[in-house]
């Protein structure tokens, strides 16, 4: 394959309280390959949205990024100057937030929030720039003449897809989505969805797409990482995982929620409560609410690793190492 | 014991917190000095102890005033009621504040329209020429009208403050929530909003009690307030009218003034502090000493590779 646009290597993020460090983010490695979107799930807390944060330096106290290196094309994000990490935020990577649609400045006309962007990071003039912000929302459905509208003025739906218009305006090869679509009804989400489709396969940028919607991420994620308590436990295309998830982890988060095809099969989820951060054990990280838990889980961390040798999909888990079948 | 949640609260809130430890230690001493004036200060602060303007000797500790009283004795004695004047000023605009600004705040409308109108009124005046019109109106003044007036005419502008923060508050969901499950108003109020504004309510509080502190010496520093009864203001007033700086008396002057600026900044100092408590946005707290050890050196280690 051809070199990542975007590759982490061994990152941790700490959360740092009178407590402890919480390890939120932990070495964690990840690859983003031109054009590819890779989806990131998990459950709340397991640090997928400060990894979000982190690909852009943009955590601030109490989170630190204590180690690791998250490569752009190369370049190292976390070595960059300030005014570097102000060029490559947006113009190399933009990022959609949680609740996206309350980063609209309420009392500034959505259209000269989009030129500011293009104004920020390009040298253009102003007529340029009108006219490139009046494209961008054209692409993403919205009405040139809604240009001068303050953001009250338009429903979730259309603020959410002028905050996409936005991350897309500068045509960034990156698009961190932390759950995009959560505060829209699942027929605005489908219809973003669609629309981000058809623009990914214009412009070509890769998309790193954080949600707990597993079946929204089936759908459109080329690959999966799941992530458990700061690790990446599981990480593999998106039909292997939905078809032959191999973590215990993994597999319970693909029973917790109904298939619309197929029989009726009781949901069971995920026994127990997330991991405390402040309190870690030695071994693996879901030993307590694993039932195939056994001695070698306790003492030891298993690695995140490939089971056969072409093959794609990594599992950090000793019975799968063990080539038990579960 | 140690786990009752008040001990640890208080655990918690000196904890890495300077500027807490000092200034509750700086206020405390003070006040139980004061409070103790009688059995620390062994002369009465009234009575004629030795000759006039003595030098702080290991006899008298802070020297003598010009009629030969005990400038120590004095100062312990005159704290009570300058610092009873000072908290009870701070009461009574806290309380005024309170009520007016967040009933103007959460009731609006009429209510809101009438509050507010009467508190502009207030606003406009012009405080110190107002409280030394007063109390020279009033005539030589004890120190429980300079406390009623004080409190009465500076309470405006903290209710100004807290209403237009009850109205952002009150716009959010969760009040909103409060109203839906049909709890009652005063509910909403004293549970809902009150502890959102704890951070300007005490910061106010203890604002007022400085400046309480401070306009009550400068009252009875002008001589507007009754110059028989001690307290630090006072003390600056007989200081001021027997010359003690150009006879060169200058414990006379300087130990209530001292007492002045040690008891302010101690209140400052704690005010600082629960701020930090009570706004956790600030980021003051005694993790972000760990948090900026740690940056430093992940950005060493980053800056080497």
């Amino acid at each position: 394959m051809n070199q990542p646009v975007l590759s982490i290597r061994n990152l941790c993020v700490d959360y740092v309280t009178d407590d402890g460090n919480a390890h939120a983010v932990n070495k964690v490695d990840l690859d983003i390959y031109p054009g590819e979107t890779v989806g990131l799930a998990g459950e709340s807390g397991c640090g997928k949205s400060t990894l979000a944060f982190a690909i852009t330096n943009l955590h601030s106290a109490p989170a630190l990024i204590t180690g690791g290196e998250i490569l752009f094309k190369g370049q190292d994000v976390l070595k960059m100057s300030d005014e570097q990490l102000r060029q490559f935020r947006w113009a190399k990577t933009s990022m959609v937030f949680q609740s996206a649609m309350n980063a609209l400045n309420p009392v500034i006309v959505i259209g000269d929030q989009l030129i500011d962007v293009i104004l920020a990071h390009e040298n253009v003039s102003l007529a340029q720039a009108k006219q490139r912000a009046e494209d961008s929302l054209e692409l993403v459905g919205i009405h040139t003449s809604r240009m001068q509208s303050y953001p009250h003025q338009l429903s979730g739906g259309m603020r959410q897809r002028v905050v996409i218009a936005i991350a897309l305006v500068l045509k960034p090869k990156l698009i961190i989505m932390d759950e995009p679509t959560t505060a829209l009804d699942v027929v605005v989400e489908r219809d973003i969805m669609d629309q981000l489709y058809e623009l990914k396969e214009k412009f070509g940028f890769a998309i790193l797409f954080i949600s707990h919607d597993l079946g929204l991420m089936g759908q459109i994620a080329d690959r999966v990482g799941i992530m458990y308590a700061g690790k990446m436990v599981e990480l593999g295309a998106t039909k292997d995982i939905m078809a032959k998830p191999q973590h215990p982890y993994t597999k319970g988060l693909l029973r917790s929620f109904p298939t619309i095809f197929g029989p009726k099969v009781r949901l069971e989820g995920i026994p127990g409560n997330p991991l405390n951060l402040l309190q870690v054990p030695d071994g693996c990280y879901f030993q307590e609410r694993c039932e195939r838990c056994d001695q070698t889980c306790i003492d030891t961390m298993p690695m995140l690793l490939s089971h056969s040798l072409q093959d794609t999909h990594q599992v950090a888990c000793h019975k799968v190492s063990q080539g038990e079948r579960l | 014991m140690l786990n009752h949640p008040v001990i640890k609260f208080i655990r918690r809130f000196y904890r890495g917190n300077t500027a807490a430890v000092l200034g509750s230690l700086i206020v405390a001493t003070v006040i139980i000095m004061s409070m103790c004036a009688s059995l620390i200060a062994e002369n009465e602060p009234n009575k004629r102890v030795a000759r006039g303007h003595q030098p702080p000797s290991t006899e008298l500790l802070l020297g003598s005033t010009r009629s030969g009283k005990d400038v120590f004795s004095q100062v312990l004695h005159g704290g009570r009621i300058s610092l009873l004047v000072a908290f009870g000023a701070a009461t009574i605009t806290t309380i005024i504040a309170v009520v007016v600004g967040i009933s103007a705040g959460y009731f609006g409308g009429r209510v809101d329209e009438f509050l507010m109108s009467f508190t502009n009124i207030i606003l406009v005046f012009p405080q110190l020429p107002l409280l030394i019109i007063l109390a020279a109106f009033l005539g030589q003044v004890g120190p429980l009208v300079i406390t009623l007036i004080i409190g009465l005419s500076s309470w405006a502008w903290g209710a100004r403050v807290i209403r237009s923060q009850t109205m952002a508050i009150r716009n959010k969901e969760f009040i909103l929530a409060a109203e839906v499950m049909g709890e009652s108003k005063w509910r909403i109020i004293f549970v809902e909003i009150l502890p959102n504004l704890i951070s300007i309510v005490v910061g106010g509080a203890m604002g007022t009690c400085i400046y309480a502190l401070m306009a009550e010496a400068g009252l009875e520093f002008l001589g507007l307030g009754d110059p028989t009864i001690i307290t630090w203001g006072t003390m600056l007033f007989w200081a001021q009218s027997n010359a003690a700086f150009v006879v060169g008396a200058w414990w006379d002057m300087v130990v209530p003034g001292a007492a002045i600026a040690i008891f302010g900044g101690g209140l400052a100092l704690l005010n600082m502090s629960i701020d930090q408590i009570s706004n956790p946005k600030l980021k003051t707290g005694a993790y972000i000493k760990t948090w900026r050890r740690m940056k430093a050196k992940v950005d060493m280690q980053r800056a080497q590779s």
